[in-house]
């Protein structure tokens, strides 16, 4: 795929996104919306190794979605990458379902491990890893965390620990939209600028607009061919709520459904986002 | 049925903890994909002897520093690539400190990893309270997909290891620091899932875990001279637990006592409790911790001050008798 096609791509999971939550009457469509282009770039822009038909292929590079519950944006992704039909995305948070409010793994061979409790999907990314070096097998991690999540005491015990084991097979990427349930992450409880404390920790550290997909692309296909011993972390700056006017930067928009009317309002305006491919 | 150690054996004090390191090892040596993680502890562990005993073993060892969580998540990551890996750090930080990382990375996606921290109970002696891990069964026994063994011996930590490396998903097993006597003959298999009676007896039945298997043998060795016999049972798996092996023996005796170095809500007690609740209400006696945090002292001191020494169990199986009199 061509990068204007993934930005089609990309266009098409936020409108999935809005719906599946829509319908669920519950769900996190901020953060889902920051973070669909990040996961577009990887899956459609031919960074990621991975077969639809055999999730566990050895050769496939790992995702890990710390900040589960951006799971609308992780099964829609999935669903147009083959994995499952995307008709099975409007089963979300309904019983019975495989897609449940955060991500389970038993339920889907896709996802790589159940995520929801922030803070532990870097220390998860690390072990794999390792355990991957281990195996000699040149597989990638790739790992998506929350800026918000970073406030968790265990996402730098990872840092701590992905340096000192000279992991230059791990990409973390922190989805910076700046925002979290109480508010703006500066104001709830302030970090600082999250890249420099990885570069501290001994990190190889860029920084790239999260909804700009050919420089998304470019790179993370960069990363994944870089040899060395020091972990990458990719400082995405986002937009929660990122394609919808009226949820962009708004805190409260973390973790709400539009009702019928705001998601009419929301898919209109994606409607209108659309390139013609001719 | 299981064999008992000779009395040359029994004379062997070891602790439970002193199994870990020479039984990855030797599981590694067999072919196993075995890993070790450990958080600054790897020397009390012993999981230190696992990664000295093969050069294939050296970068087999993960030490993730004093930061537990991270532990957690790193052997999670490290059982997805094929790997079974085995936590360490005290039973203390290994279980509390860590519930939400166990719960909700290991347990729920149904890892395969080995949950395996050491010094558990008041056994840590003179540490204190801080560091002696009194809950930790309870936490776990009561997280989904989990199973939860505790060994009473040295042999019977070699075998649940091995049964541990042999069973897909999520375990726990309680290890200790306190020497304690060799109950089992060397090599012996054990089942995950299964309670063992050590001793016959028709009065009352005794089911004990951990280092209180001792103390409850020791206790029936003092009431066979007042003319009483207890049947002793270890339960070497508590989670999932040996409903028929209790039943049997309860049926026989008519009254039981449950013992175990730990907080009297949530472990070995409570699980008795709700089995003889729900299918064979009997007299039933217990001796744990109470609702009390632990204390510094020698562990000979702390089994008496807490009152979980054999004579302790002697107490309680004369009253658990005496309620089945009524």
């Amino acid at each position: 795929m061509d990068s204007i096609q993934v930005q089609q791509k990309a266009n098409e999971m936020r409108k999935d996104i809005l719906r599946m939550i829509g319908r669920a009457g519950s769900g996190h469509p901020g953060g889902s919306l920051s973070c669909i282009d990040i996961c577009a770039a990887l899956y459609f822009g031919g960074v990621m190794t991975f077969d639809p038909q055999n999730p566990k292929l050895e050769s496939r590079d790992y995702f890990f979605l710390s900040k589960g519950h951006a799971a609308p944006a992780l099964y829609t992704t999935l669903a147009h990458a083959g994995f499952f039909p995307p008709e099975e995305l409007m089963s979300l948070r309904q019983l019975g379902t495989r897609l449940q409010g955060h991500p389970d793994s038993n339920l889907l061979d896709c996802v790589e491990v159940s995520t929801g409790s922030l803070g532990q999907g870097l220390s998860i990314a690390a072990g794999s890893a390792c355990g991957l070096r281990l195996n000699k097998q040149e597989n990638r991690v790739f790992v998506l965390l929350g800026d918000g999540e970073c406030e968790e005491g265990q996402v730098w015990e990872a840092a701590n620990f992905a340096a000192h084991q000279g992991l230059g097979n791990l990409v973390a990427i922190v989805d910076a939209n700046g925002l979290q349930i109480d508010g703006p992450c500066a104001e709830v409880c302030d970090a600082g600028e999250i890249g420099e404390k990885f570069a501290a920790f001994g990190w190889e550290v860029s920084r790239v607009d999260g909804h700009d997909i050919p420089a998304l692309i470019e790179l993370f296909t960069k990363l994944k061919a870089a040899d060395g011993e020091k972990p990458h972390a990719v400082i995405a700056s986002t937009i929660k709520g990122k394609g919808v006017s009226f949820m962009e930067g708004q805190a409260g928009w973390h973790g709400k459904a539009p009702n019928a009317e705001q998601l009419a309002q929301a898919l209109e305006e994606l409607s209108g986002n659309e390139v013609c491919d001719g | 049925m299981v064999n008992l150690a000779s009395k040359e054996h029994a004379a062997t004090r070891k602790a439970t903890r002193e199994a870990l390191g020479v039984t990855l090892a030797k599981l590694a040596a067999e072919g196993q994909p075995i890993v070790a993680v450990d958080a600054d502890l790897a020397g009390s562990t012993t999981m230190q002897r696992f990664a000295d005993a093969a050069d294939d073993n050296k970068d087999k060892l993960f030490n993730c520093g004093i930061a537990e969580q991270n532990m957690i998540g790193v052997a999670a990551g490290l059982s997805l690539t094929g790997h079974i890996a085995f936590t360490g750090s005290f039973a203390v930080f290994g279980t509390g400190r860590v519930y939400d990382q166990i719960r909700n990375t290991l347990a729920y996606s149904k890892l395969n990893v080995k949950i395996t921290p050491t010094h558990a109970g008041i056994s840590v002696g003179a540490d204190g309270g801080s560091h002696q891990m009194l809950e930790d069964l309870s936490l776990m026994r009561g997280i989904p997909h989990m199973k939860v063994v505790i060994p009473a011996d040295y042999e019977a930590a070699c075998g649940a290891l091995r049964a541990a490396a042999k069973t897909p998903g999520p375990v726990y097993i309680r290890l200790g620091r306190a020497a304690v006597p060799c109950l089992y003959e060397e090599a012996t298999e054990l089942e995950i899932g299964h309670s063992y009676v050590l001793a016959e007896g028709s009065d009352a039945t005794v089911i004990a875990c951990g280092v209180e298997v001792n103390e409850a043998l020791m206790a029936r060795e003092i009431l066979l001279e007042e003319g009483i016999s207890i049947e002793v049972i270890d339960a070497f798996s508590l989670k999932p637990f040996d409903e028929e092996t209790l039943l049997t023996s309860a049926a026989k005796t008519g009254c039981v006592v449950a013992a175990e170095e730990h907080s009297v809500r949530g472990g070995l007690c409570s699980t008795v409790a709700e089995v003889l609740a729900r299918r064979h209400p009997i007299p039933c006696e217990f001796v744990a911790m109470q609702d009390a945090f632990g204390k510094s002292a020698s562990y000979e001191e702390l089994l008496v001050f807490f009152k979980l020494d054999a004579p302790s169990i002697v107490e309680a199986v004369k009253k658990a008798l005496a309620r089945k009199r009524i």
